[in-house]
């Protein structure tokens, strides 16, 4: 117990330790991490999502949507950091490529089952109105798959915080993870402490995404949710029998 | 040409001493200028260094999923029983699993000690909330009609369970053991920071000495290779095990 009040008088101190000046400060490194994460994640959206989506809307290519989720998980983050850093040298590119390698199979793969498992009596409902393809899309299948597209944006954005700070094992500096890295400086105390800062971090992000994900939700949505159990919230698609 | 000279005999000066040093005594010209990938430095080391790693890996791996396993179905079985055990059971497991694992692995360390049980507390830990939602999804998506004929052949809820709702889950199950072994192996690689084993410890070595290239590479790539193979045999296993699924779909 010792070691928590320790590494909770480390974070009320903003990362400051007697005798070590010009560490950076907690606040400094939380917001890097923060920033390196995000650029990940903004990535990894913008190419998982609408290819995810595409290819639900479309009901083909589940084999290659599925199992790439698995693929993503098969690459141990320090592995892929390790390997980037032989053939090129770590530097902010390999961390984001090596953050965009695991963040994009699981929101590729929710989008799909989310977008595919939408009611096809709605689609052919919204097609007999007279809505296009891109209207569908717009107004029927995304606003109806909200929850599993945000399942796998939540798994990868806990993905990429995870791995942000685990880039610092490799030698990527600036964030979070250099105080757990570097126990000879910091002591264990402040090891604990970045470790209570990395956790709280990331389930920060994931509640954050979660309101964002509530706002976005159609109320009627809402509404029928309160009658079932919790929608599950994470990979929830990811039952999905295959092989 | 005069001015090239000297700066020609300190590459050469450069180059005669190792960069690696503790690869030293088996130095082949290849290790000690670090070219990308060293066939001699593998097979000299796959005994003493990459074999245990590696060993170490499929251990802490196994013994996670299955204790994960236990746990997960025997929690399942429980919420599957009783509905309201799903709730609380889905919030801990989920804030588990969100909890990046390096700070996890330190968080364990204060109470438990930087030992084999807090890096597979962590890896359990990541395991469950997978498991768990697998398990219980099979369940639960064994149609009413199949438990009421199980019910009119006169079977008890037991013998209903255990021939008929488990069997049927089969697929759900393993789909869910997929993801978490595939996970743990990954998750694995970073138990080294607190607990001197599995393939994060070549890792380490190889980034403090240089980085070594092909250490870094064959590591990283085993650990890779050990994931795909691990979800390769459960496939093998499903297909085993569930013969009926491949027969509906064909």
């Amino acid at each position: 117990m010792h070691e928590f009040v320790e590494a909770f008088r480390f974070i009320a101190h903003n990362g400051a330790i007697a005798g070590e000046p010009g560490l950076p400060t907690l606040t400094h490194l939380s917001l890097e991490t923060l920033r390196v994460s995000a650029i990940g994640l903004a990535i990894s959206i913008v190419i998982a999502l609408p290819l995810g989506v595409w290819l639900g809307h479309l009901h083909r290519g589940s084999f290659a949507a599925i199992n790439l989720g698995n693929i993503g998980r098969a690459l141990p983050s320090l592995a892929v950091l390790a390997i980037g850093d032989a053939f090129f040298g770590l530097g902010l590119t390999v961390v984001e490529v090596a953050l965009v390698v695991l963040a994009v199979p699981p929101i590729i793969t929710n989008a799909y089952l989310g977008v595919d498992g939408v009611d096809r009596d709605l689609v052919d409902a919204a097609r007999g109105m007279g809505m296009s393809g891109l209207q569908i899309v717009r107004r029927v299948e995304l606003p109806l798959s909200v929850s599993p597209l945000f399942a796998g944006v939540r798994t990868a954005a806990v993905f990429v915080v995870s791995t942000t700070t685990i880039a610092s094992l490799a030698g990527f500096s600036g964030t979070l993870g250099d105080v757990i890295a570097n126990e000879t400086s910091y002591h264990f105390s402040g090891v604990l402490g970045a470790a209570i800062c990395v956790a709280a971090l990331a389930l920060a992000v994931d509640g954050l995404l979660t309101l964002l994900q509530r706002a976005l939700t159609p109320r009627g949505l809402l509404l029928a949710d309160r009658d079932h159990a919790a929608a599950p919230p994470a990979e929830a698609a990811l039952a999905a029998p295959t092989s | 040409m005069g001015l090239d000279s000297p700066a020609l005999a300190e590459h050469v000066v450069a180059a005669a001493e190792p960069v690696i040093p503790n690869y030293g005594a088996q130095s082949s010209s290849c290790v000690v200028h670090n070219h990308l990938f060293c066939t001699d430095w593998v097979s000299h080391n796959w005994g003493p260094v990459l074999w245990p790693a590696l060993r170490g890996h499929i251990l802490l791996a196994l013994v996670a999923v299955s204790i994960g396993f236990v746990i997960s179905l025997g929690l399942a079985l429980v919420a599957h029983r009783y509905g309201w055990l799903e709730r609380p059971t889905m919030i801990v497991t989920t804030i588990l699993y969100t909890i990046p694992s390096l700070a996890l692995f330190e968080l364990l360390v204060a109470p438990v000690g930087p030992n084999v049980y807090s890096a597979e507390i962590a890896l359990v830990s990541y395991t469950l909330l997978i498991l768990f939602r697998n398990i219980l999804t099979g369940l639960r998506s064994v149609p009413d009609e199949v438990l009421d004929a199980a019910e009119g052949m006169g079977m008890s809820r037991r013998q209903a369970l255990l021939r008929v709702e488990l069997p049927l889950a089969l697929p759900s199950i393993i789909a869910g053991l997929r993801i978490a072994v595939v996970t743990i192996i990954a998750l694995a690689t970073i138990v080294y920071t607190i607990y001197n084993e599995g393939l994060g410890v070549p890792i380490h070595t190889a980034l403090g000495e240089g980085p070594f290239k092909t250490e870094l590479i064959v590591a990283g790539g085993l650990a890779i290779l050990l994931a795909l193979v691990a979800d390769a045999l459960l496939v093998l296993v499903q297909r085993l095990l569930t013969p009926w699924t491949r027969a509906r779909a064909a």
